[in-house]
């Protein structure tokens, strides 16, 4: 008995192992990549661990790494995504935190209505917004800046933060509103001080899925970004693919697990709110 | 609750959303579905045209490539996330110790954008720099494995790289589901003797058709939506061997200035998603009947 169940314990770890191994391996086989010099990257087997470790790729990649159009590092697109995902979150979530309380709290049958052409439209592939998208950005003479970024992420933000904030603060019964309209709070003081106190839970998850879905958007910021400011994702993806002369791997892979630390560390860090984020953001169809 | 006058303050809030539904997101979709109609070219241009930008387009063997990798990476990597996901969930839930390590160690390639997904699996299949040159310095020097630069093999590479980066999420929701069944089945199915792999497979899996459809719902929209992966690890190539339909679509717009094309293929997009729902359609309307 004893060693038939020791026999399937085995079992079940060596798989696990290997799953983990698999998928573990981009992630391992890059890092050391980034910490080899580059007659190492192009000598030795990408499994092998650096002999003379070193720190230049990544101070490379940060301050010098080569995009079409010039050697810069990543460094600026690096504060630029910030200076874009920080507002755009912000914005995206304020608006759909009070979304969420007017169409949960206040019920008007026409919100419903509201939310559901909302939630569907979030199914539209984005590709329909670009031309139209364009043409307004045009318009409005913000193609190419940040300002135009900040809009378009806030734009299409609202429906994941609206729709996270209505099914919470469904769950907020409704007798607490009641008692602060008797106490005579209006509509917005219930919401600042009544309804947002709850709220720290949602917050942490809205932070966590806006902030990455900005940060890793590649599509709005290929479209839009503009070539000295563009987005990090763009960036990297310029940069690893448009080398002038000799390649230097070790540089371009350093540039990308530096795109890559931020999103891995909010991992990391909250992952217990990600993964609850996750599994809202995935049932809501 | 509602009064007048909050009412009025409740209707303000949501006129920013209102805009947003209209016009930057149904407004929009409709603008580029009515410009796959007309003859836009380099700018939006309203004069009517008809059905002729459908007609180049299935006439233009460049799309029926990019449309039919859409099918075969759909199905290899909803199937593979699936079944890997559904096989990690039911090791993870035999587990008695480490299980936050190996489900954090799954789930950590959630967190990485599409575009490093792409480029670390670009790394580990150049065959200069990867799999193939491991192999042959281990040994084997006539080895050969160049799927990335491979008209018939590149598609498969991007289905790797995708199925790193979502088999997680679909292995989260398995591993919820299989927890929230009763114990009772559980303690039935050991009175009865049942082997601990066949109560998994012929009893509490098929209890999870939901969470298949969400699974399978989930992944097929990222499928049709795909860009990022793909653009990060072939950009489409070599030649246009694993171009997909969002990509395609990117590049009528903004390099070949086909706008008109271009709208027509997003409108075959959405088209395809209609035809994923449906099956879900029809599921939650005769679960409603029953």
């Amino acid at each position: 008995m004893i060693r038939r169940y020791t026999y399937k314990t085995a079992l079940l770890y060596s798989a696990l192992v290997v799953s983990a191994l698999f998928f573990l391996a981009p992630l391992y086989v890059m890092l050391v990549a980034s910490f080899k010099p580059l007659d190492e990257v192009r000598g030795s087997s990408i499994i092998s661990f650096p002999r003379n470790w070193t720190i230049e790729p990544w101070l490379k990649a940060w301050s010098s790494a080569c995009s079409s159009l010039d050697c810069i590092g990543i460094k600026p697109f690096f504060l630029a995504t910030f200076e874009i995902a920080i507002p755009a979150m912000i914005l995206a979530i304020f608006i759909g935190a009070m979304n969420g309380y007017v169409m949960a709290k206040w019920r008007a049958k026409w919100a419903d209505i509201l939310f559901g052409l909302l939630l569907i439209g979030s199914f539209v592939p984005l590709q329909l917004f670009l031309i139209p998208l364009a043409v307004t950005l045009r318009e409005l003479n913000i193609y190419g800046t940040t300002t135009g970024l900040i809009l378009i992420h806030t734009i299409y933000g609202i429906p994941l933060t609206t729709m996270l904030f209505r099914n919470f603060y469904i769950t907020v019964p409704n007798e607490l509103v009641q008692a602060a309209v008797m106490d005579g709070a209006g509509f917005f003081k219930i919401f600042f001080s009544v309804i947002l106190p709850l709220s720290p839970a949602i917050l942490i998850v809205a932070v966590i899925l806006v902030f990455s879905g900005i940060y890793n958007d590649f599509l709005f910021a290929l479209t839009f970004g503009d070539t000295s400011k563009r987005p990090i994702m763009a960036a990297v993806q310029n940069i690893v693919s448009s080398s002038y002369g000799i390649k230097e791997h070790n540089m371009n892979v350093a540039a990308v697990v530096i795109a890559a630390l931020p999103t891995l560390l909010l991992f990391l860090i909250a992952g217990k709110f990600f993964v609850r984020g996750l599994m809202q953001g995935a049932v809501k169809g | 609750m509602l009064n007048s006058r909050n009412k009025v303050k409740a209707a303000l809030v949501l006129i920013p959303t209102v805009i947003v539904v209209f016009y930057f997101i149904w407004g929009f979709a409709v603008y580029t579905a009515f410009l796959s109609f007309t003859k836009s070219r380099f700018l939006p241009n309203h004069e009517v045209v008809g059905f002729d930008n459908y007609i180049l387009l299935f006439s233009n063997d460049r799309w029926w490539v990019a449309y039919s990798n859409m099918f075969i990476f759909g199905a290899l990597y909803i199937g593979g996330c699936i079944i890997l996901g559904a096989l990690l969930a039911v090791l993870l839930d035999r587990l008695t110790k480490g299980e936050t390590l190996f489900r954090t160690i799954f789930l950590y390639p959630m967190s990485l954008s599409l575009v490093v997904t792409g480029l670390a699996w670009q790394w580990i299949l150049n065959p200069t720099s990867g799999i193939q040159q491991i192999v042959r310095t281990a040994g084997l020097e006539d080895f050969n494995f160049n799927w990335v630069a491979s008209p018939d093999f590149a598609i498969y590479t991007i289905v790797f790289a995708a199925l790193w980066n979502g088999t997680g999420l679909i292995m989260i929701l398995f591993l919820a589901g299989i927890k929230s069944i009763d114990d009772e089945i559980w303690k039935a199915a050991r009175i009865d003797q049942v082997p601990v792999w066949r109560i998994y497979f012929n009893i509490i899996l098929p209890q999870l058709r939901t969470v298949l459809l969400t699974a399978v719902m989930l992944l097929g929209f990222q499928v049709v939506r795909s860009f990022d992966v793909v653009v990060a690890l072939t950009n489409g190539g070599p030649g246009y061997a694993s171009d997909v339909p969002a990509r395609y679509v990117f590049e009528y717009f903004f390099q070949r200035s086909k706008i008109g094309q271009g709208a027509a293929a997003a409108v075959m997009m959405v088209a395809t998603m209609i035809l994923i729902v449906l099956p879900y359609l029809y599921y939650e309307i005769r679960r409603k009947e029953v």
